[in-house]
């Protein structure tokens, strides 16, 4: 169960958690761990849920709640203490600058972060199509996300993919 | 940015909205529309270095970002608001439909499910893409963080690079330009 601790990282570790939890481990099938990441995804909030759930089939509830703590705690601990130092340099003309860099890099990110999910989500030129309608949706009108999502799940029920 | 920082309550709160709204994906959307847009804690240019360093460290990068705008506001107390806020209303919906999953051995309604979440994921896609947009047409903008940008974007989102490859090449690039400017 601690090997969980060495998950910690976002979407990009899913594979390395399927090859601990369904090769390395045997905690659960392969067709499991594919539910568990739709289950994750589906439900709202971030999808690193799924540590909790392959807890859950590993150990029970005791093991989600280690799950949980393994998942967060680590990466929260860090980023407070960033955060504590970036806020004490609040005044320092070094954090102007830096801010300055950080600002193109990570607009690059947002796109990027969009694009890489984009290309793995090769599910027709419906999904592209509900893509690009919500990207100019979202940049360009003050719209409520939840319609474009409840739209989006409407058409793929309709038309079946 | 506001003078007197939310409350802790109020971080709360916005936390669980923001957690319970973001099906799919697109939880950085969420979190710049309610902190940025509709509340005001911080500006873009606060967001997005929040972002940038929400990245840089391992872990999920909306978990980081919902602490670091914690931290920001309020500190220690604010960073746990801000962290139970966006975790535990969604570990608990989680801990409820795992437990049902285990318990019927299978998923009632796999097929439609799996359609649904594919239209969202699409949306939610879109959603970040969307942000990227209106990040960037609200910041300034010369050739050399263009190109950075662009640089970004293009060698992870198209060529498929890692983060952690490629950070470490634009980071200290983009610095270099923004202390020769700030010079300059």
């Amino acid at each position: 169960m601690l090997s969980l601790l060495a998950f910690g990282g976002g979407a990009g570790v899913v594979p390395d958690m399927e090859r601990a939890a369904v090769d390395s481990y045997h905690w659960m099938t392969a067709k499991e761990f594919l539910d568990f990441f739709a289950i994750a995804r589906a439900v709202p909030g971030p999808g690193s849920m799924i540590a909790v759930l392959i807890g859950m089939r590993a150990a029970g509830l005791l093991g989600s709640m280690v799950a949980f703590v393994a998942m967060f705690a680590p990466s929260c601990f860090i980023v407070f203490f960033v955060a504590k130092g970036w806020n004490r340099a609040a005044n320092k003309p070094w954090r102007a600058v830096v801010e300055q860099a950080l600002t193109p890099v990570a607009i690059g990110m947002t796109f990027a972060a969009g694009l890489a999910l984009a290309r793995a989500n090769d599910s027709g030129l419906i999904a592209v199509a509900l893509t690009a309608a919500s990207t100019l949706a979202f940049a360009f009108t003050a719209i409520n996300p939840i319609w474009l999502l409840t739209a989006g799940a409407a058409v793929l029920l309709v038309t079946g993919g | 940015m506001a003078t007197r920082p939310p409350s802790l309550l109020a971080l709360f709160r916005a936390f669980v909205s923001i957690g319970l709204a973001s099906f799919g994906g697109g939880l950085t959307a969420w979190v710049r529309r309610e902190v940025v847009q509709r509340q005001g804690w911080l500006d873009d240019k606060q967001f997005l270095s929040g972002y940038a360093l929400s990245q840089l460290v391992p872990g999920a990068t909306n978990v980081n970002l919902a602490v670091f705008i914690g931290t920001e506001m309020r500190g220690l107390t604010g960073a746990i608001a801000c962290f139970c806020g966006l975790t535990l209303p969604p570990l608990l919906i989680n801990l409820v439909c795992g437990a049902i999953y285990i318990g019927m051995h299978g998923m009632p309604g796999g097929a439609h499910l799996s359609l649904a979440l594919t239209g969202m994921g699409a949306i939610a896609i879109g959603m970040n893409l969307g942000t990227g947009i209106s990040l960037a047409r609200r910041a300034s903008w010369h050739a050399a963080s263009a190109l950075i940008a662009i640089g970004v974007a293009v060698s992870i989102g198209v060529f498929g690079f890692p983060l952690l490859h490629v950070l470490p090449v634009m980071l200290p690039v983009s610095l270099l330009v923004a202390v020769w400017r700030a010079r300059s």
